[in-house]
């Protein structure tokens, strides 16, 4: 059965795009497959940190309008076979997103695909809403700050009221990604800690996805950081959430970039 | 020494972020369920009236105003006496 997954977050800029296709990469490469859905009208992103950006034809509006087959518009990853990204669409038209049109989409994903990612627009509007509407799993990427906590607490309210699974009185399955994460920062008081928020939320931790240059480095050349630097702590921390999410117990740890350089000096060496 | 010290360092304010958000939130919760509670009500009243009379949405209005520490329910509902249906 499918499992449809929308990473949202309310607040911008928190990383949803960033984790959507870190994740989608990290479930791909354990053999299931992936399709990642970018539900950012006019902002479209997933495409560049996907670096499929030069293979855009036809993407989700396409498709919906009935100007393009889904098979048309769909990418596949150049390093993955089993990973595929629907891109979104650059109009300025808003209301080119229908609802009907959205779950006729992912009913026809959900035919073909074992993993279902939607990524986000930021903000609570319809774009939003349509994006965490099919969803079963909800990712809420936060950040250890106030605005990205309270701007959760309100998606976590919405997840719970207006996305399909709670009108059928069903429950949708929660979980926090907490990114940006500076352990330092945290110990010395200056940043809420993984137990603040946690407290605060009172929704499952999926992971702890430390700040890290990497993610920066793999943005910069078009490739998921699990792909791009698959030992660097962030790429770690995401591919253990991916196991979490495949329903693994994976004890929870905040990598670190440190331990990273130690183990590929260690591994060259070995080599 | 220790005191002393303290005097230049900065003071820590995760603690401060955690208790506002606890406060701001426990507000915000609480007036996003009153809107929630305002959204049942006006489906079930709505329900009610349909039994016995054809009324279209927008001719039936369910509001909650806030008056210092009392809340007061509004249902202001528009009958077309013609169309009334008596109750059997
Ligand atoms: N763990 C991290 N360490 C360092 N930088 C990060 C990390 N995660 C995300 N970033 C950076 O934060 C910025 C925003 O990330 P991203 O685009 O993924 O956020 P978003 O939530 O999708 O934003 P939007 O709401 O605009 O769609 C990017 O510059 C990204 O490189
Ligand atoms: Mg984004």
């Amino acid at each position: 059965m499918a499992k449809v997954v929308v990473v949202t977050s309310g607040k911008g800029g928190v990383g949803k795009t960033t984790s959507t296709a870190a994740l989608g990469a990290a479930l791909a490469q354990s053999g299931e497959r992936v399709v990642v859905v970018d539900f950012d009208v006019g902002l479209r992103n997933l495409d560049l940190i996907m670096g499929a950006e030069r293979r855009v034809v036809f993407d989700l509006i396409n498709v919906i309008q009935g100007d393009a087959k889904l098979t048309q518009a769909l990418i596949r990853d150049k390093r993955l076979e089993n990973l595929m990204l629907l891109p979104a669409s650059q109009t300025r038209d808003k209301d080119a997103l229908t609802g009907e049109g959205v779950a006729r989409v992912i009913a026809e994903l959900r035919e073909s695909f074992d993993w279902v990612l939607c990524d986000s627009p930021a903000g609570i509007e319809r774009g939003a809403l349509l994006a965490m509407h099919h969803a079963d799993i909800a990712v809420v990427v936060t950040n250890p700050e106030v605005s990205s906590v309270r701007d959760s607490d309100r998606i976590i309210g919405m997840l719970d009221s207006t996305t399909e699974r709670a009108e059928r009185g069903e429950r949708i399955e929660k979980h926090l990604l907490l990114t940006r994460y500076d352990p330092a920062r945290a110990q010395r008081g200056d940043m809420l800690s993984v137990e603040d928020v946690l407290e605060i939320l009172s929704i499952p931790l999926l992971g702890i996805i430390p700040e890290s240059q990497e993610v920066l480095r793999a943005s910069n050349v078009g490739s998921p950081v699990t792909l791009n630097a698959p030992v660097s702590a962030p790429a770690r921390a995401y591919s253990d959430a991916v196991r979490r999410l495949r329903g693994e117990i994976v004890e929870m740890t905040i990598p670190s970039d440190k331990i990273g350089l130690v183990a590929r000096l260690f591994g060259r060496r070995v080599a | 020494m220790n005191g002393f010290l303290s005097f230049f360092r900065k003071r820590p304010t995760a603690n401060l972020a955690r208790e506002r958000l606890q406060i701001l939130l426990s507000h915000e919760r609480a007036s996003a369920g009153q809107e929630g509670l305002v959204n049942t009500l006006r489906e079930e009243i709505l329900a009610v009236i349909a039994k016995h009379i054809h009324v279209n949405r927008d001719q039936v209005q369910v509001k909650v105003e806030r008056h210092g520490e009392a809340s007061i329910l509004e249902i202001d509902v528009t009958m077309p006496v013609h169309r009334m249906t008596l109750p059997t």
